[in-house]
């Protein structure tokens, strides 16, 4: 039984290392082991409190398995000892269960005080819309026009490994939310299709989004920095490939970025319109047209237009796209519902919808030869 | 405790004159011989554990670094989703049926299960159900994509064709546990040896009573929640489409008031095996047995009341938030109490430890990590950061593998000399529990880091920092693979009954009936019941 000695011992200091191993990294910044303390009030009290109960965790621990081990030890039969013939004994009996009893409740005030906090969204400062789709994210600030998709900017050529891995490789988006610091910003979380769930870690909020319906979330954040998430709830093919990041800039520069992404929106109104106006060469717009396909549909038409058999019907060759061209434009502006084809009339501009249109038309054999103009998607969106 | 009969042994020399074993596959087909069912059940189990496990090892595969490089996305979700469904239902679940087969009787004194015929179907419908399953997989489109825990809409609006041969393979897998959970309860309350009151039942017994009442109040649930799904993907229902008066998060209450019992159903049968061995292998009356009885009532009574806790991050009112925090701690107060009642069994006991008795004191010492792991779970604050995450991964796999599925190999070595006759290959044994106790934890045990430091669960590609443990993770999941095919090789040879014959009692600790007929335990026991003094 020797191995088994040498069992006991590894496994007890597997368990009194443990904490200090990982407390020690902790205070190294390494946050690779444990969870991380955050940038909030309420995600440091988080984590005081899950440190608290992994401590009471390891404690019973050490103390069961401690009495346990003992009892492997002394009590074998192959050191000649003889069986004791008791059980049962009101008194232990009692004890353990009364002791853990007050041990919870113990454990159970500071939980309810800090989730009492955590569930308190009165009072805001400012609130963002957080809509979740299948996969990505869109943001609106509630006081302004400003409202935004945030898709991953990971290139698919890093995931399919032709490409070296980048340093945020899956937690980097094209547009990043961003907050101030030090004011209560409300999160409004809602879904346009199946649930997702809106998770930073470094404000302790995990929210899901629910179609249908609209749940609440605050944070207040204390130090500028960008700040890096996952989607946390199963939600098809790319659940893997919808991060969140939100970038915490000091109240003055958060303005100064809002007043931009008001005039960037002015400015691309102005841009809309003059394309509007104008008609565009087929190589224009298939070369745009490309861009947009792989960046909107690609994630489920896949990139040859064939989608998968059974769960993303084929863009090559269908019947829709080869001969009937307005059903074509009201199903990319409009979606179909009861199915994953969202609505791109608000995710897409005019123009961009024209050129995607073209090259579905034009690409992989889809020999239509067919050009969409931005004033004819134009006219078929106001005509309704 | 059932102890001494003496009306046994004219068993042996009945079965001469008035039975004869049917042989070949008619014998497996039309069987209704409780021992023969065991078998069966137990044999569908290892297959089905072993094809989930492959699942496992294609998911492990993938995860073995960043980057997609075997599978795409919608397989890998695929394999989660069948993966779990045939470990919970197709592994652990028929395992202990098959257990209950084979022992209750024997462990009561009665000569077979009360409802032979109906033993035979609800084993019988079991491998068309995953047959079903397994084939959906080969369809346009795929099989099920929408984790075991199908979450409405993406089980429902946003799902594949194959949903309609899940549904059904769902709805037969829940008639052939409610079968199975009738003639558990039917044959206990009725055909105990005279002598055997309640609290003198084996605790085996006793745990799979309370299961069987489980499975009759939480599978109908589960059947209603299919069909819900199954009328709103094809029948224009919205039970979970807010756009027609229904409510997704409404899915969630449904399947988790069935989710949390079930999650029981697969841990107190475990509870009765390990309240064997551990006295068996120490020498010493189990320490506490009425207080282990009431512990496991209380468990299942507090299961109906726990489910939402899985459910925390939905957006329900503060004030549920709170009731189902408090409820899941109290939990812990009677799963504590057993776990101190097996401690307290060993101490001063006079310990061996052969192979079932190492499976079980591993289940005790790893069982409470992922019980512990629970409590921090239980904590509905904290509960955000982990939900959803590799730390609620390393803790269910911490109660269902090296918990349920460790118990369930703790019994097949407990009661395998007494099944087939012979001793089991000690050496293979060993291997066999070392490999996967090493094994297991390397798995398993660094799921708890990588779901701390914030990688989701059910996703095929992840940041680079999580890479360092994936490929560990991914190494130990191989590792405990392979092990399983000792397991294998062990069971084949017991089963061609290679190896030293055993006596009745098989070990020198064991009490109870089944210890006091012959081994192998001949085709039909206990005709005449014996008497309880």
């Amino acid at each position: 039984m020797n191995l088994l000695t040498k069992m006991f011992v590894t496994i007890v200091t597997m368990f009194i290392t443990l904490p200090t191993l990982a407390q020690s990294l902790e205070s190294e910044g390494r946050s690779d082991l444990n969870l991380r303390s955050g940038v909030t009030d309420i995600s440091s009290q988080v984590y005081d409190l899950h440190m608290l109960m992994f401590m009471v965790c390891v404690g019973i621990a050490v103390v069961v398995f401690g009495v346990m081990f003992i009892s492997m030890f002394l009590h074998r039969k192959s050191r000649g000892a003889k069986p004791a013939n008791f059980h049962e004994s009101v008194k232990v009996e009692i004890a353990w269960t009364v002791v853990p009893f007050i041990i919870l409740i113990l454990m159970a005030f500071p939980a309810a005080k800090t989730l009492i906090a955590m569930e308190d969204t009165s009072e805001a400062d400012m609130t963002v819309l957080v809509t979740g789709s299948q996969w990505k994210w869109h943001y609106k600030y509630m006081d302004s026009d400003v409202e935004f998709y945030s898709t991953l900017a990971t290139q698919q050529e890093q995931i399919r490994n032709k490409f070296a891995k980048s340093e945020n490789y899956l937690l980097e988006v094209d547009r990043p939310l961003v907050i101030p610091t030090g004011q209560k910003v409300r999160f409004l979380i809602t879904s346009d299709d199946v649930i997702h769930s809106w998770w930073v870690p470094d404000f302790a909020i995990k929210k899901d989004a629910n179609p249908g319906f609209i749940n609440e979330a605050w944070t207040n954040v204390n130090e500028p920095g960008v700040y890096r998430g996952q989607c946390a709830e199963l939600c098809g093919k790319d659940h893997g490939f919808m991060p969140i990041v939100v970038i915490a800039k000091t109240p003055q520069e958060y303005e100064k970025w809002k007043a931009e992404k008001i005039a960037a929106i002015e400015t691309a109104k102005a841009e809309e319109d003059r394309l509007l106006a104008m008609n565009m060469s087929m190589d224009d717009l298939m070369t745009s047209g490309q861009k947009v396909y792989l960046a909107k549909c690609a994630a489920c038409h896949m990139p040859n237009g064939e989608g998968l058999p059974g769960v993303f019907p084929s863009i090559k060759g269908s019947n829709l796209v080869l001969n009937d061209r307005t059903g074509h434009i009201d199903i990319l502006l409009n979606g179909r519902t009861g199915t994953a084809m969202q609505a791109f009339a608000k995710q897409l501009t005019l123009s961009e919808i024209a050129a995607v249109i073209t090259y579905q038309r034009n690409a992989w054999g889809n020999n239509t030869g067919d050009i969409v103009q931005a004033s004819e998607v134009h006219t078929y969106a106001n005509g309704k | 405790m059932s102890t001494a009969t003496d009306t046994l042994h004219h068993d042996e020399h009945d079965e001469h004159h008035h039975h004869h074993i049917p042989k070949g596959i008619k014998r497996w087909l039309f069987t209704t011989n409780h021992k023969d069912i065991g078998t069966l059940y137990l044999w569908f189990s290892f297959i089905m554990f072993l094809t989930g496990g492959a699942m496992a090892m294609i998911i492990r595969a993938e995860l073995f670094q960043p980057g997609l490089q075997i599978v795409d996305p919608n397989f890998f979700n695929q394999m989660t989703t069948v993966h779990g469904l045939i470990m919970v239902f197709g592994a652990v679940m028929p395992a202990f049926t098959g257990l209950a087969n084979w022992l209750i009787p024997m462990m009561i004194g009665a000569p077979d299960m009360a409802l032979p015929r109906m033993n035979n179907w609800s084993f019988w419908i079991l491998p068309f159900a995953f047959l079903i399953l397994l084939s959906s997989l080969f369809m346009e489109g795929g099989g099920p994509a929408f984790g075991w825990t199908f979450y409405a809409p993406l089980s429902t609006t946003y799902s594949s064709d194959s949903t309609a041969l899940f549904v059904f393979s769902v709805h037969i897998m829940g008639i052939s546990s409610i079968m199975g959970a009738i003639n558990v309860i039917v044959t206990i309350w009725n055909m105990r040896a005279p002598g055997m009151t309640w609290m003198k039942m084996p605790m085996f017994v006793w745990t799979w009573l309370i299961t069987a009442f489980l499975l009759i109040a939480v599978m109908p649930v589960l059947a209603g929640v299919v069909t819900m799904v199954l009328t709103d993907k094809y029948f224009g229902t919205s039970f979970f489409n807010a756009a027609g008066g229904g409510d997704p998060v409404m899915f969630q209450h449904i399947f988790w008031f069935f989710g949390h019992p079930e999650v029981y159903i697969m841990i107190l049968p475990a509870f009765g095996i390990i309240s064997h061995i551990i006295p068996t292998f120490a020498r010493k009356p189990l320490f506490g047995y009425a207080s282990m009885v009431y512990a496991t009532a209380s468990i299942a009574l507090l299961s109906f009341i726990v489910w939402a806790h899985h459910m925390f991050t939905t957006g329900m009112p503060v004030a549920a938030e709170m009731f189902f925090m408090f409820a899941t701690m109290l939990i812990s107060v009677p799963t504590g109490v057993k776990v101190f009642n097996w401690v307290a069994t060993m101490w001063r006991g006079s310990m061996t430890f052969e192979v079932p008795m190492l499976f079980a004191i591993a289940f005790v010492v790893l069982f409470t990590i992922g019980g512990l792991s629970g409590l921090m779970l239980a904590i509905t604050p904290v509960d955000f950061q982990y939900h959803d995450t590799y730390f609620v991964v390393a803790h269910f796999h911490y109660v269902l593998v090296t918990g349920a599925i460790f118990s369930i190999m703790a019994a097949a070595y407990y009661w395998l000399p007494k099944w087939t006759g012979v001793m089991y290959d000690n050496t293979l044994a060993k291997w066999h529990f070392w490999a996967s106790l090493v094994s297991v934890n390397v798995l398993f045990f660094p799921m708890h880091f990588v779901g701390l430091a914030g990688m989701p669960r059910r996703i095929p590609d992840y940041a680079l920092q999580f890479a360092d443990f994936n490929k560990w993770i991914s190494i130990g999941g191989f590792a405990f693979g392979l092990s399983q095919l000792i397991f294998l090789a062990l069971l084949i040879k017991a089963c061609r009954k290679k190896g030293e014959p055993a006596s009745a009692q098989v070990w020198e600790g064991a009490e109870g009936l089944e210890w006091e007929i012959p081994s192998p335990a001949p085709y039909h026991t206990f005709e005449t019941p014996p008497i309880i003094k």
